[in-house]
């Protein structure tokens, strides 16, 4: 079951480059939608808008690391609870600024991130999909145990953070502002060296070694880059939930992630952006259709989380199946950017 | 000296359930080169099988039993069938991320069905603890370690013996080589998911007569790919002598530094094995360093 070869690896990214005038477009739109949420929106759009910007700076993460180095890690909420848990501990502690707290959640979930990626990452293979999924249980359980520190099963509650007296709007813009920021610079990422190399690595290894790249560190760089955008958006969603406790960060939530990608579309900025909006906003609807649907004193609750794994996990499979591109492949038809050799292309 | 000996014999026993699974794991990956992270989740599913149709449809256990590994092995079947054949030839990760899917899918319904609470399976086996001079084996466990270890012993004899497990080998060994020497591997896809099926829902109805069922029975997946990865990922009888180690090693620890180290030796294990001989103690050196 060797992979075939005859898949051409033509335009390094994978997929045809937008025509840059549609792409400025499209995101000056972003912004201009982005900053309009509070105007128009109720209190629940700027809490869901809230949630999915926080989803997109973990989903675009992910996808740096699953997406364009081709390394799958199935433990990334773990990494987000780190970065949720450290900057909770700056904060309560030593009480510094939310963009402090973003540094050290960043940075908090880079060097965890390494002390299991490196020892998976010298050896080829699907190796860092075990240690991701070692962290997943581990770190959850030192969340749970530690309880001098982390608070145990009851969490850390955090005070209410206020930007320039705006309240929860003026927080809004913050988050938006980072997410803003960090989706940016992974898009330009993928235009200098180092981005360009995780998609070499990806590709294949011996060839992208041939090259001068040195393959190891490209992959431990990637797997670290992903796990910082974890923490980062770990110490946002810690700042907006204000409390952090373990089972924020379990391994549905990082069925949750990935499926995020996957549907989303691998190795797509565009495509962490969609994949993020439709995984925030799914179990919302399902919500409502369950409480449409089900009798009288049903227990929503209880249905609803069996309900969620089910459908994380059949939307990962199908799509690896039907559409490998996720949404991405959907709007590419859209623009009718029909399928080539290049867009069909997949890691 | 007595205690440590019968921490150590409860430790060897708790290990042969991981040795079922272990093994259920090593014929995939074998066979189809699938790395399965639904392991566990079969586990999980494979009891409550036998749960439904022992307990629930009250059938008794010999036809629950037989009934309950069936179901399994149709669902492993159903898995390759459905959700993995279409995507041969496709990159690994992609193969890597649907078993990580169907693990999520199977936990879902567990709970949809089942409910999050614990439910108690039948008293099948004996419950009289076993006296070996002072040492006392709890009866359970026990009489589970010698069911574990009488179908450990039949499935290797099908493997070595039978013409389907000589099939099984050879399409591991070399799939294009196998095929062309007119094995069905298709077959032999279906037949190692089959026996994987088999050998999860025996683990699992194993460990659960002692503990009962919840959705949650699949973490133990981390302490199987524990035992996987010392054993070397592809070699049979590694597995039995890495099952029983981890097992050991887990109710020592437990035993002597509190409950919550337990917790941290497969992941210790994994990253041990991981650093210094990424190939295990009997695998074959298909790992590469790059």
């Amino acid at each position: 079951m060797t992979a075939p070869s005859q898949s051409l690896p033509a335009a390094a990214s994978g997929t045809k480059p937008l025509d840059p005038r549609i792409e400025t477009i499209s995101w000056i739109l972003l912004v201009l939608v982005m900053i309009s949420v509070p105007v128009w929106g109720s209190i629940y759009a700027v809490y869901m808008a809230c949630l999915i910007s926080i989803n997109v700076i973990a989903t675009v993460g992910l996808n740096i690391t699953v997406g364009y180095a081709g390394l799958l890690s199935i433990g990334h909420s773990a990494f987000l609870g780190v970065g949720a848990y450290a900057s909770a501990l700056m904060w309560l502690h030593l009480g510094t600024p939310l963009a402090v707290n973003l540094v050290i959640g960043a940075v908090a979930a880079f060097a965890i991130g390494l002390v299991f990626g490196i020892p998976a990452l010298r050896i080829k293979g699907v190796y860092l999909a075990i240690a991701t999924l070692a962290a997943q249980y581990s770190l959850y359980f030192v969340f749970q145990q530690w309880t001098s520190v982390t608070g145990g099963d009851r969490g850390l509650s955090l005070p209410k953070i206020d930007v320039f007296g705006f309240g929860d709007t003026g927080f809004y813009y913050v988050v938006a502002f980072v997410a803003l920021i960090a989706t940016l610079a992974a898009r330009n990422l993928f235009r200098t060296r180092i981005g360009r190399s995780f998609i070499a690595v990806r590709e294949k290894d011996y060839a992208a070694q041939v090259l001068g790249i040195n393959v190891v560190s490209t992959k431990l760089i990637a797997f670290g880059i992903g796990a910082a955008y974890a923490g980062i958006a770990g110490a946002l969603l810690a700042a907006f939930l204000r409390i952090v406790n373990p089972d924020q960060f379990t391994l549905v939530s990082s069925v949750f992630f990935l499926a995020a990608v996957v549907v989303g579309g691998r190795g797509s900025i565009l495509g962490s952006i969609l994949g993020a909006l439709f995984m925030t906003l799914m179990p919302e609807f399902l919500r409502e259709i369950i409480a449409l649907v089900s009798i009288e004193g049903a227990d929503l609750a209880s249905l609803l989380s069996p309900l969620r794994e089910i459908i994380f996990g059949s939307l990962i499979v199908l799509f690896l199946i039907f559409e490998p591109r996720g949404l991405v492949g959907f709007v590419d038809r859209a623009l009718g950017r029909s399928e080539n050799v290049e867009a069909r292309q997949e890691h | 000296m007595a205690l440590f000996l019968e921490f150590s014999l409860i430790g060897l026993a708790s290990g042969g359930i991981y040795v079922l699974a272990a093994l259920s794991f090593v014929i995939v990956y074998k066979a189809t080169n699938i790395f399965n992270f639904a392991t566990g989740e079969m586990m999980m599913l494979g009891t409550y099988f036998f749960y439904l149709f022992d307990t629930q449809l009250g059938l008794g256990w010999i036809v629950g039993l037989g009934m309950g590994l069936t179901s399994a092995a149709l669902l492993a079947i159903v898995i390759e069938r459905v959700m993995l054949r279409p995507l041969i030839g496709r990159p690994h990760i992609v193969l890597v991320m649907v078993t990580f899917g169907v693990g999520s899918i199977l936990r879902g319904f567990a709970g949809l069905i089942w409910g999050p609470n614990v439910r108690q399976l039948p008293e099948t086996l004996p419950r009289k603890p076993i006296f070996l001079g002072d040492i006392l084996v709890p009866g359970k466990l026990a009489w589970g370690f010698v069911t574990a270890g009488v179908i450990a012993a039949l499935f290797m004899i099908y493997y070595k013996f039978s013409r389907a497990g000589t099939a099984i080998r050879a399409t591991s060994t070399d799939q294009i080589t196998a095929e062309s020497l007119g094995i069905n591997i298709r077959a032999v896809f279906l037949l190692a998911w089959a026996l994987a099926g088999l050998l999860t829902a025996a683990s699992g109805i194993i460990t659960a007569s002692v503990n009962g069922v919840t959705p949650q029975l699949g973490l133990v997946a981390l302490n199987v790919l524990a035992v996987v990865m010392l054993a070397g990922m592809t070699s049979i009888g590694g597995v039995i002598i890495a099952g029983l180690f981890v097992g050991w090693m887990e109710t020592i620890v437990g035993a002597y530094l509190g409950a919550a180290w337990q917790s941290f030796i497969p992941y210790l294990v994994v990253l041990v094995v991981m650093i210094v001989k990424p190939y295990g103690l009997f695998g074959e050196q298909r790992v590469e360093r790059i």
